[in-house]
């Protein structure tokens, strides 16, 4: 068979897919699992956000459990998304019976999503706090600041850029993790791809592939902007440290686990 | 047993006694579906490693595939500089795409073959690459170079002689990230039924096979952990100088 006559055969049936209103209508239908993932992963971000930060920041302010916070990370890269989500749905509890709105295996899903989205919130939290210079804090200690206001006025304002790149980090590992909740039926638009493959309906799967990447981009970059607004305090001053901090974030970038 | 099949989930407290009658139902039967079998292990032992060569076969080729294509890219990226805010934004974005979208992405070019996984995780550990080695090489002290410069060293005797190695600890780490999570995301290949271990677990979650799941995940799992202790001592080989500084 002639290989680029398939390839323009596949990307015709995804775009005849995409094009065709019933495919985003109705319970199973696009704009539904979109609305569902949005729902766990936005969700999911709150509840880790709500478990990690404090923990992490205030790690990060005792200057204490670093240990906790590599390993952390190093053995949320280590486990797969897909084989900890298999164990939740072959468990009894949480198991893959209907969440509510997050339909079938969707706490075992938000449960998966809360757990893959820790590493890099915490990682990073704990990280931008530590590495706020020994001086600053000197200062800050000299000025006859309680440790309470220490970390509210000088470790949380010069953190928050780290803080903030950690976030993102965790949004984009949420989406990865939602999506390939579909392997094992859970909620989302990964549904899409995982039944277009499972009926060897490649367009259906391709189709359902470009929504999910397309929206993964919009949500990177809706975070990065969210993530620029967080960061006038590093703007003004020493753009020297600034660099030397963002870039040392990058390294702690690359800890996230992928889904 | 015939009737075994119709109606498993009533039947469950009567078959046991009947199994058990002719021998211990074993631990991975669908009736007791115990978490942790050694019995399958044994009786399945060919499947286990077949998933196992596989899973490992398709790490190793997209990692080095990544690594391949890291080198020439931070090298170019560093001659023009102009290009690094496209390459970096373009890895970031990269990055961002779900694994689960990306192989479809890649299925009407390579088809269902395991060359989608390998081209897909490629990409994602040539993302990660790039970064730790142009890090790497920032990393490297001007004065060391220009020491080097002046010993007479050229260009390229200058990257493979100090520039390299100096960059050597940074850039392993970012290779000892990309290998640990290469392993993990394997397992996704399953969608186009190349994943490794990731098509026991998947068949695991379809059966309720709990025994299968259990050793496939924790195979995933020491894999990882095998693979990053043997990246270390490779930079220990690698890196002789750094073992004279008590850490």
């Amino acid at each position: 068979m002639d290989p680029g006559g398939a390839l323009v055969n596949v990307f015709s049936e995804t775009w005849s897919y995409l094009t065709d209103g019933a495919n985003w209508s109705g319970s199973g239908g696009i704009v539904a699992r979109l609305l569902e993932q949005l729902l766990i992963t936005g969700t999911a971000l709150a509840l880790a956000v709500l478990i990690g930060l404090p923990l992490a920041l205030w790690l990060g302010h005792l200057g204490r459990g670093g240990f906790l916070a590599i390993n952390i990370s190093n053995i949320g890269r280590a486990v797969p998304t897909f084989a900890l989500l298999a164990l939740l749905v072959a468990a009894d509890w949480p198991g893959s019976a209907d969440f509510g709105p997050y339909g079938r295996a969707g706490l075992a899903t938000l449960i998966a999503l809360v757990l893959f989205a820790l590493p890099p919130l915490i990682t990073n939290a704990y990280v931008g706090v530590r590495e706020v210079p020994a001086e600053i804090l000197e200062a800050a200690d000299g000025m006859g600041m309680s440790s309470w206001q220490r970390f509210r006025r000088v470790e949380l304002p010069l953190a928050l850029p780290v803080v903030a790149s950690g976030v993102r980090l965790a949004l984009v590992q949420l989406w990865a993790t939602a999506t390939i909740a579909a392997l094992v039926a859970g909620p989302g638009l990964g549904r899409i791809i995982t039944e277009g493959f499972a009926r060897n309906d490649y367009g259906q799967g391709l189709a359902g592939a470009v929504v999910v990447a397309v929206v993964a981009l919009f949500l990177e970059l809706f975070a990065a902007l969210l993530q620029r607004v967080a960061e006038p305090v590093r703007r003004a001053p020493s753009p020297e440290r600034g660099a030397q901090l963002s870039a040392s974030g990058s390294t702690v970038a690359e800890a996230p686990t992928r889904g | 047993m015939s009737e075994a099949p119709v109606g498993v989930r009533s039947m469950t407290v009567t078959v046991p006694t009947a199994a058990g009658s002719a021998a211990e139902p074993s631990c991975y039967s669908r009736f007791v579906n115990e978490w942790f079998c050694w019995q399958y292990v044994e009786d399945r032992h060919e499947e286990i490693t077949d998933a196992l060569v596989q899973h490992i076969a398709i790490t190793l080729a997209a990692l080095v595939l990544g690594v391949v294509l890291a080198f020439p890219l931070a090298l170019l990226v560093r001659r023009v500089p102009k290009l690094q805010s496209a390459v970096l934004g373009l890895s970031t974005g990269l990055y961002t795409i779900p694994s689960l979208a990306l192989f479809p992405l890649l299925v009407p070019f390579t088809g269902l073959s395991a060359t989608t996984v390998v081209i897909g995780l490629g990409l994602y550990a040539l993302t990660i690459l790039v970064r730790a080695l142009l890090d790497g090489l920032a990393s490297v002290p001007d004065e060391v170079r220009e020491a080097a410069t002046g010993l007479g060293h050229g260009r390229a005797r200058l990257l493979l002689r100090v520039e390299l190695p100096l960059a050597l600890p940074v850039a392993m780490a970012g290779l000892r990230v990309a290998a640990v999570s290469t392993v993990a995301l394997t397992t996704v290949g399953t969608l186009v039924a190349y994943g490794g271990l990731g098509n026991l677990i998947s068949h695991g979650v379809q059966r309720d096979f709990r025994a299968e799941l259990v050793t496939a995940a924790a195979l995933c799992v020491a894999l990882a952990v095998v693979l990053d202790a043997l990246l270390v001592l490779l930079q220990r080989v690698l890196t002789p100088w750094t073992r004279a500084v008590p850490s």
